[in-house]
């Protein structure tokens, strides 16, 4: 289910296109926003949790997870340079799940790795708030990445849909209005970060038993359904 | 001997039809896809390289369906007629990326560059290639795995002659080594030069079909319409009707010019300068005036 050229490929095509450079920018801002932080306000726990929540989990590992799911296929799809992929005796899924696999691991570089940086910065990781948010990113990424990597596949707009999707829904409303929390990858993983957490340093309005379903649901659904399209995908001549 | 057969085969967009009720069957050797721009031959090479679902109808591979079958890509090669083609990559990188994708090694890579001859430029970046370049390196990709079946899609787009003449002797040498290579072209020439077979595909019907030579007689003994201005139009006029090989002629007063229909057209181009000369008649325009190469199709599809 993993072939290496096609993984060299696209880690290839997502670290060396311009729009990879939004993959550095965000870490190295939230690192200076920790340093700052840190600098202005000293240790507070309750910072802490508020920077690593409000732009670490709510608004960086959603586009980390935009750029590198969408850019995992999308661009391939766009330009046709995936008919090479397709036209070879390889299973369609083996190439969304391996093209899945680096969205993943580029995403948690990016965003789990910073994630742990600044919150030792922020509070040298007191009541675990570091290392809660970021098994928080790190889980996120997998659902963001495979939620990405579908709408990469499905739609030529995959980045704008995505960016709807992370600023409006997961941080704008996903903060504000409370229904819309249940139904938020950023809620699921808070719940995650919540049993890590020390009692009652980080809430989510999810339950984990509901939330480690819901995450292992929509990653294995996305997956599913992005295979089933890649196998019907139709490279429709420019005539 | 692989042989791809198309049976009564459609394929509509909406409510577009691009291939209508196709039945043709590509064999060993060299056969070229020729029709007009639009005419649907990326569509119906798009269902032969299993890119496309057939709305109706069957494309199979030796008996084997092509959509949805990803093992018929161990027979079958593919040069598309897009540009994207990883331009990040050298040409090496690309080619050795083709091979592994079939399980294959650097070995075969190495070989294929050498057969298009792309040695000498393979260390470059993609995005440094010209057009004939990249088409080359497109070849190679397609080649690593030997395949039994080749699909091109507007090949001879972009090159220079030179690189055309390469790339004509390549695939005539892969058609006479008893592989199916299908190419697709808007130029009949090209078609002509290359093909023992050719398919004529005009607005999404097959149109056509046969050795070059009754296509060429098919497309050559249609009527000809030339636009004619000279120094004494109607002189002209009384001299050429008297010929069998003009069936009419037209005085076009606002144009101040002569319409002529020719039915024989190498006896008619023969005949027009030598009556002008006979009859001391000066020639100031000679043109065909539906020589686009749809007019040309559409009398195919009539014939």
């Amino acid at each position: 289910m993993y072939d290496p050229t096609v993984a060299r490929l696209t880690y290839r095509a997502l670290l060396g296109r311009r729009r990879a450079a939004i993959l550095f920018v965000l870490p190295v801002l939230l690192v200076v926003i920790a340093v700052a932080v840190r600098a202005f306000a000293g240790t507070d726990d309750q910072v802490a949790s508020d920077v690593l929540g409000g732009f670490a989990l709510a608004t960086m590992v959603p586009l980390i997870g935009v750029i590198a799911g969408t850019g995992a296929i999308g661009p391939e799809i766009d330009d046709g340079s995936i008919v090479y992929l397709l036209a070879k005796p390889v299973k369609r899924p083996t190439i969304i799940v391996t093209k899945l696999t680096v969205a993943i691991a580029v995403t948690m570089v990016f965003s789990a790795l910073p994630t742990l940086v600044a919150g030792l910065i922020l509070n040298g990781n007191g009541q675990q708030i570091a290392v809660a948010y970021t098994i928080a990113a790190l889980v996120a990424s997998i659902a963001y990445s495979a939620l990405f990597l579908l709408l990469g596949t499905v739609s030529r707009h995959a980045v704008v849909f995505g960016l709807v999707y992370a600023l409006v829904w997961e941080a704008l409303f996903g903060s504000l209005v409370p229904g819309a929390r249940t139904l938020s990858v950023q809620q699921w993983s808070l719940a995650v970060a919540e049993k890590v957490g020390a009692e009652g340093a980080i809430v989510s309005d999810v339950g984990l038993p509901l939330a480690t379903v819901l995450l292992a649901g929509i990653t294995v659904a996305a997956t599913w359904y992005a295979g089933q399209k890649l196998r019907a995908l139709k490279l429709a001549g420019e005539e | 001997m692989t042989t791809i057969e198309i049976d009564h085969t459609s394929r509509w967009f909406g409510n577009v039809v691009a291939v209508n009720d196709v039945s043709m069957t590509v064999g060993p050797g060299v056969t070229g896809l020729l029709g007009p721009n639009g005419a649907g031959k990326s569509t119906l090479i798009n269902m032969m390289a299993g890119f496309l679902a057939p709305s109706t109808g069957k494309v199979t591979l030796d008996g084997k369906a092509i959509w949805r079958n990803e093992a018929v890509y161990k027979e079958i090669g593919i040069v598309p007629e897009r540009e994207g083609m990883y331009d990040f990559l050298t040409g090496r990188e690309f080619v050795v990326a083709n091979a592994e994708l079939h399980g294959l090694g650097d070995e075969v890579a190495r070989k294929a560059l050498a057969t298009v001859e792309m040695e000498h430029a393979q260390d470059r970046k993609i995005s440094t290639y010209s057009k004939g370049m990249r088409q080359r390196v497109k070849m190679a990709s397609a080649l690593v795995h030997e395949p039994s079946v080749l699909l091109l899609d507007e090949p001879f787009n972009g090159m220079d002659p030179r690189q055309r003449m390469q790339l004509m002797e390549l695939l005539r040498r892969m058609g006479a080594e008893g592989r199916t290579v299908l190419f697709s072209s808007h130029i009949l020439e090209e078609v002509e030069q290359l093909a023992s077979h050719i398919e004529v595909i005009v607005a999404g019907r097959h149109a056509a079909s046969g050795d070059f030579r009754r296509i060429r007689r098919l497309m050559t003994d249609r009527p000809h319409r030339y636009l004619v201005r000279s120094s004494d139009d109607r002189a002209l006029a009384a001299a050429l009707i008297a010929d069998p090989s003009t069936a009419g002629i037209e005085v076009d007063v606002s144009e101040r010019a002569l319409r002529v229909q020719a039915v024989d057209f190498g006896r008619f181009t023969a005949l027009l300068p030598r009556v002008a000369r006979e009859h001391g008649i000066r020639l100031l325009t000679v043109s065909p005036s539906d020589e686009s190469l749809e007019s040309v199709f559409s009398y195919l599809v009539a014939a």
